[in-house]
Formats: structure tokens, sequence, C-alpha cells
């Protein structure tokens, strides 16, 4: 049987339960940007980018906005309080890989390149908004102001995660891709059943979206028409395999057409374009218009990790391609270009960042002692009968250890 | 409008205060319907499980329900049946058909003040959502130092025995209980049903719950009124029947141990024994994690023999733990070597056949010949 375009109208209508929901979407939409709910959706034609690699402001009708998709400049201390992350973030970034390379840490997945990204997740924002991580997100969760120590503790190998995540409202920078997406999805569901106006944001990379729980993630929010921006940071490469391996869409952003949620493409080491687009996703999200997904392009300027040998899958002259876009340099001379950054203001920064790269390596320098009776204490609630065992047991092997290490020192 | 939702400790100041939502109030009045029929009655396991989710979202409105069919078509099993009618569609609810997805958005709902109950459809349905409950569901409290709860209950209708076709019978306890960091709960009673839900539900760490869909509809005499009270009473003196297991049926010449499904097959045997003059003790396992040592060697040491009863494949298994555990414990009491009576290291099979891979009576009583009698 073949599906006749006469098949697909007849009666859908009639047959959809939700079928209103649906048109009530598209006259919202149709108010509220005067345009259809497609053109809603589906992203702009080109990514959204304010600021040019050389740090000029590119004229309004180069920004890349549309009708429906327009973006105001954010204000001069916004810029100011993001400029000044973006500075430590970069900081962080450096010192921690030395500290990988002493020894320090053992690994780091730097996000070098992507710091503009990270601040704008974390900055855009408000207190009482929840953000949700990945392990190369340490620059954002430190954004959100959780304490850079307890942020790098997953990788100083003395306990999986260092910070509270319910006191912070920010996840636990999460490893198996994309699953972090849906505990976003519930926190968002819990918050708006008790009538709360949470937003959350929850961040991924591109490779991350060929996971299933990508999918799972963006229907649910989309069926329950939760307050969560999907911010998925395109860097181009998934450890070695290019985008072009993951998906052959026209671009990430046009995915979220497919989830019946607004798209959106911007540059992702243009800082002010991010600002302005993620703040006004939080703004549409906080006002209940439902998910949006964000595709932020941007480049992993380093390997995935130490571990990894990036020479073996991508050429020289394509870094230097995206180092003339570095989001700092760019940033610094249009913050200079605008009389909103002196040689004073930078200084500040600089020492500002200094003083957090020093915090770093004083508390990654400090052996801390580890507890062996962690191990038990928080499998659960309360421990059972079986780990108070094994518990003793360790006890005990440690105590007769430390015994017999007295017996020949005498 | 006015949520319908609070958190935990919210529910439990407005129970004090007397200040309820207009949700709370008509499941108030539809348990007061359900209490008035107190007093011994029969009902099924299906029953005392919908009972247990009806009150405890009575109890907590911070209790949400939802999975797949479980809101307007109560459940394929009708375990969640009336709890949206009674409780609205935003405590229980039907979601898209993505286990991951319900499994994941319940760990953020439970990081957020909710305590979500979730039903997995069938056992081998509960695949997709492995990683968030491996990776997520049982490590979020060890890897934030306690920091992160997740009271959650993820229901699985499990086992076989009802004739199902290929992935509607699997018995998938032993992946959970590999896991460290569930619990996992299995009744094989209709009173178990009500008192373990209720307990699961009220666990503030997750809790598979594995719910012997054989046993779905076995009935037996309740009083709920009475129930209801135990849990009240346990749950103001903390104490609860996790990590306790259940002398079934008391014998002195060996002892049979059995969990979930294979507790009514079990308390067969022992009552074909007992017409051979032969005195079997039955112990109702109830939770596999934590598992209750003391109440099972304390039956093997006075019995001196034992064969562990279990419907999964045998090898590597929950049957296979518990030999272990009471070879190591009671290894000098121990009359002959524990036998096991298992489903076969076989995929489990096509309805026609399931009769030959279930543990039976007779299987059962092969195996306690087999423990090496004197005369």
């Amino acid at each position: 049987m073949t599906i006749s375009a006469d098949h697909e109208a007849q009666g859908l209508a009639d047959a959809r339960p939700d079928d209103s929901e649906v048109n009530d979407q598209a006259s919202e939409v149709r108010r509220k940007f005067g345009i259809s709910v497609e053109d809603y959706m589906l992203p702009a034609r080109h990514q959204i980018q304010m600021v040019d690699p050389s740090g000029t402001l590119k004229p309004e009708a180069e920004q890349g906005t549309e009708p429906g998709h327009e973006y105001p400049i954010p204000g001069d201390a916004e810029l100011m309080a993001a400029y000044e992350q973006l500075v430590v973030g970069r900081r962080v970034n450096d010192q921690n890989s030395a500290l990988v390379r002493q020894g320090r840490m053992a690994v780091y997945p730097s996000s070098h390149g992507q710091e503009a990204c990270q601040v704008a997740a974390a900055l855009c924002l408000r207190e009482g908004d929840w953000l949700f991580p990945t392990y190369r997100d340490a620059v954002a969760v430190m954004s959100r102001g959780v304490d850079p120590v307890e942020t790098m503790t997953i990788f100083r190998g003395d306990w999986h995660g260092g910070y509270d995540p319910t006191k912070h409202k920010v996840g636990i920078q999460c490893t198996p891709l994309t699953t972090q997406l849906l505990h976003g999805v519930g926190v968002a569901h819990a918050a708006k059943l008790r009538g709360e106006d949470t937003v959350v944001l929850a961040m991924c990379g591109d490779g991350a979206t060929s996971e299933g729980d990508f999918h799972e993630a963006l229907n649910f929010a989309a069926v329950f028409h939760l307050p969560v921006i999907f911010f998925v940071q395109n860097n181009k490469y998934a450890i070695s395999v290019p985008l072009s391996h993951q998906s052959v869409a026209p671009s990430l952003a046009h995915k979220a057409v497919g989830y019946g949620m607004a798209g959106e493409r911007v540059d992702g080491n243009d800082l002010v374009a991010l600002l302005a687009v993620l703040d006004r996703a939080v703004k549409l999200a906080r006002e209940g218009s439902g998910p949006l997904l964000i595709e932020a392009h941007t480049y992993r300027m380093q390997a995935h990790t130490n571990a990894d040998d990036a020479t073996r899958y991508r050429e020289d002259s394509e870094v230097a391609e995206w180092t003339a876009k570095d989001p700092i340099s760019r940033m610094t001379s249009y913050l200079t270009g605008r009389g909103l950054l002196d040689d004073g203001g930078s200084t500040r920064i600089a020492a500002k960042a200094e003083a957090v790269a020093a915090q770093l390596r004083e508390g990654l320098g400090e052996d801390v002692p580890v507890d062996p009776q962690n191990l038990f204490r928080y499998v659960f609630s309360t421990p059972t009968s079986q780990l108070k065992e094994q518990s003793a047991l360790l006890a005990d092997e440690l105590a007769r250890e430390a015994s017999s290490q007295k017996e020949a020192g005498k | 409008m006015s949520p319908a939702v609070t958190t935990s400790s919210e529910a439990t100041e407005r129970a004090v205060t007397g200040d309820v939502s207009s949700a709370t109030a008509s499941a108030a009045a539809s348990a007061a319907a359900v209490a008035e029929a107190s007093g011994l009655q029969t009902i099924t396991m299906a029953k005392a499980l919908n009972t247990a989710m009806a009150d405890a979202m009575e109890a907590d409105s911070s209790v949400l329900v939802f999975g797949e069919d479980v809101g307007r078509l109560g459940g394929v099993f009708r375990i969640t049946d009336g709890l949206m009618a009674t409780f609205g569609e935003q405590r229980c609810f039907d979601t898209p058909l993505a286990e991951s997805g319900i499994v994941g958005m319940a760990v953020g709902m439970a990081m957020n003040g909710m305590r979500p109950v979730i039903e997995m459809q069938f056992d081998a349905f509960a695949y997709p959502a492995f990683e968030q409950i491996v990776s997520h569901v049982a490590k979020m409290h060890n890897r934030t130092k306690g920091a992160v709860k997740l009271p959650m209950v993820i229901r699985v209708p499990y086992a076989g025995g009802i004739g199902g076709v290929e992935h509607h019978c699997d018995s998938s306890e032993s992946y959970y209980a590999h896991t460290a960091g569930l619990k996992v709960f299995t009744p094989a009673t209709v009173a178990d049903g009500y008192r373990m839900l209720r307990e699961a539900i009220d666990s503030d760490d997750p809790v598979m719950f594995m719910e012997p869909k054989k046993l779905y509809w076995s009935k037996d005499q309740v009083d709920l009124g009475a129930l209801r009270a135990e849990h009240a009473a346990n749950a103001s003196a903390g104490s609860s029947s996790e990590g306790r297991a259940a002398v079934a049926r008391p014998g002195t010449d060996a002892t049979l141990i059995a969990y979930g499904p294979s507790v009514p097959t079990a308390l067969a045997a022992a009552a074909a024994a007992a017409e051979e003059g032969r005195s079997l003790e039955v112990i109702d396992v109830r939770s596999i994690v934590p598992f209750d040592d003391e109440t099972v060697c304390a039956s093997v040491r006075k019995t001196g023999r034992a064969v562990v009863i279990a419907e999964a494949h045998g090898f590597a298994s929950v049957s296979s733990e518990i030999v272990a555990r009471v070879q190591e414990r009671c290894f000098h009491y121990l009359a002959a070597p524990i036998r096991r009576v298992t489903g076969f290291d076989v995929p489990y099979p096509a309805p026609k056949l399931e009769h030959y891979y279930l543990p039976s009576v007779d299987r059962i009583l092969d195996a306690v010949d087999d423990l090496q009698w004197e005369n």
C-alpha cells in the first residue's frame, strides 16, 4: 500500500486528541513572534554571530537574525561580568592541564577554546535554576559559583564528586553521554508540578546527539512542555570522530523541529551572541514556551584529554583556523573598542584569574588523606548488614597491616 | 491553579497543619471509602499493590506514579488502576514509550523533592533503562557522599509461568542484585505486596521492586486496616521489614529457600513432602538486597539441609549467591551439599515449553530426596 498525500490529510485532525494543543501552540507562536510555528522551530538560516573574530560588532542585518529570531545585545554589566569569567575560565583550563602534567590530577578534559560556551551556559541562569554539565564543563560549573577545588575533585581521584549538587543546583559532572539531559528534564518536571518557575540548562556535545537518551530527553521535555534548554557544544569531534560521522542533518539545531521545539545556531566563540541567544532562551522557557535546543559552533582546541593524540585525526591547519577565532581575544578587542575595558580592568581580571589558579594549585597540590571506610558509608542511607561485615573486614585488615608495620619498625 | 504537588517535607507540614490541597482532599475521600471495608477481606496481590500506591500517594503528595499505560488504562496488569482518576493527571500519568527516559526523568524528579514510583511494563522491557539504573540510580548517593538521595521505586513485573511470548517472562533480578547501590525487594504474598511496596516508597534509597507477575491474581484474606496500622506503627518506630526474610512454613528436616514466584511452588512441595512424613521449612527471602543472612542461616543450622529455588537461570544468579552465603556460614551444620532447583541456562522458553523449564514440585522433591538422608 502506498501512502498518498490524501491519506496523510484524511481525518488526521479528528484522529489526534492533542491536535487542539498543537493548534494552540501555532497560534501562540503567531501571536508572540508573528511567524509560523515551523519558522519558529527551525533555526534561522545562519548562525547568530554578533561580534566577528576580529572583535568588531557586525551590522545588525548581518548578525543572522530574522523576524521571530531577534536578539538584543546584552547590557554592559553582563558583558563585563561574563568577560571576567571568560578570562578566569581560560586560566583554569591551562592550570588544570598543567596539574595533569605534574601528576596532580588523573585526567582533565579541557574546554580550552570553548570557554565562551562555558561561561554563557552558567551566567544565563538565575539562582534557583539548574545546570546539568558534562565532564568537559568544569569551567561552567565554577562559573555557577561552585568552589574550584570541589569542582576538580572528580579528576583528583579521592572521590567521584566533590560538590553538593542540590546546594549549588548543579548536577554532578556526567560521564555517560546525555544521560544527564534526562535528569534535567526530571528536575524541570518536578519544579513545574510544584508551580515553580525553575529553568534547567542541560549540556552535551555534538557526538552525544547520537545517543538514545538525547532523543528521549528532548522528546520528554517537549511532550511535557518543560522549561529545559538543551545546549549542544558542537566542537566538531567526538574524541576522534568528526561530526559528519554522527549526523547528516542540516545542523544539529534542525533536530529541534522534529520534537516540536525551537532550535537555534550560534557562534560558540562569540560570547556576546551566546549570552544574547541563551538569555532569550531562558526567558522564553521561563515564560512557558517549552524547551529549546541551542547549538553552539565551537572547537576543542586541545586533545580529548591528556591521554589522547589529536594529531592522528585532524590537521594543524584546521586548528590554526580556529585559533584565529579565539573567544577571548575577540572579546578583549570588542570590549576595549567599546571603551568598557582598559589596562586597569585587564590587570584586575588577570589578578583574579591568577588567584583562582593559585587556589587550584594549592587545593590539588596537597595530598588529601582518603578514608577507606568511606567505601561503605554512602552506598545506602543506612549500611546493610553485608556492608557492615565488609567494612569490619577491611578495618581488621588495615589494623593488622598497621600493627605489622609497627612491629617491623621496632 | 495551585499546584497539587509539594515536596515530601511540605506534605508533612501540610498534614500537620491540616492544610491540604484539593487533590489530596479527594484522595483522602477515596481512601476513606477503602477504609470502610476494613476487616478481613479477600483481595488479589494486584489490589494490594494498587492500594499501597494509593495510600502512599494520599499520605504524601510528592509521591508520583508514571510509566507506560499506567494512566487511563491503569497499566497492562491494572496495578495502577484508578490512580489517575483519584489523584489527577499531574500525579499519575503516561509517558512517551521510552524506558530510559522514564527512569532518567525519575532520577531528576527524585533529585528535586519527589518520590517517583515508576513502572517498567515487563521485565525485558526495562533493559533500555539499564544504563540509567546502573550508572545513576545505583550510584548517585555514593558519588555525592550522600548529598543526593534518590527515593524512587522502579516496579518491574517479572518472571514467567503466565504463558507469555518471548521478552515477557525474564527473571531479571540478578542483574539488579549484582549492582551495588540498589535495593531489591520481591513480595510473594498479598500482604507483603502491600507492606513491602509501602516500605519501598518510604525508603530514601532506590528500590527495584520485582513483582512476580504470575502472582498478580493470587488471592488471600488480609485486613487492609491492620496492614495500614502496622505500616504507620513501623514508620513511626523507624523499623521495617527491609532485609528480613520470613518463615513461610515451619519445618524441621530441611530448608527450602525461595523468593517471589517460587515461594508458592516451594510451599506446595513442602505440603507434598509432609504427606510423605518429611517436614520442610520454607523461607521466603522477600528482600534480596539487603539479604537476611540471619533468618536463612538460622533455619539451615536447625535443619542441616537446604534447597534453593528460583526461576532465574542458575548460573551466576541470586540462587548461586544464596548457596555461597549459606555454605560459608553453615558448613559445619550441613549434612549434605546444598542443592538448587532453578531455571535451566537457556533463554526463557516459548509458552509450550516453559513447563519443562520452571522449578516444579516434583523437581524440588527430587532435590530434597538427594540430600543424603540416612534412611
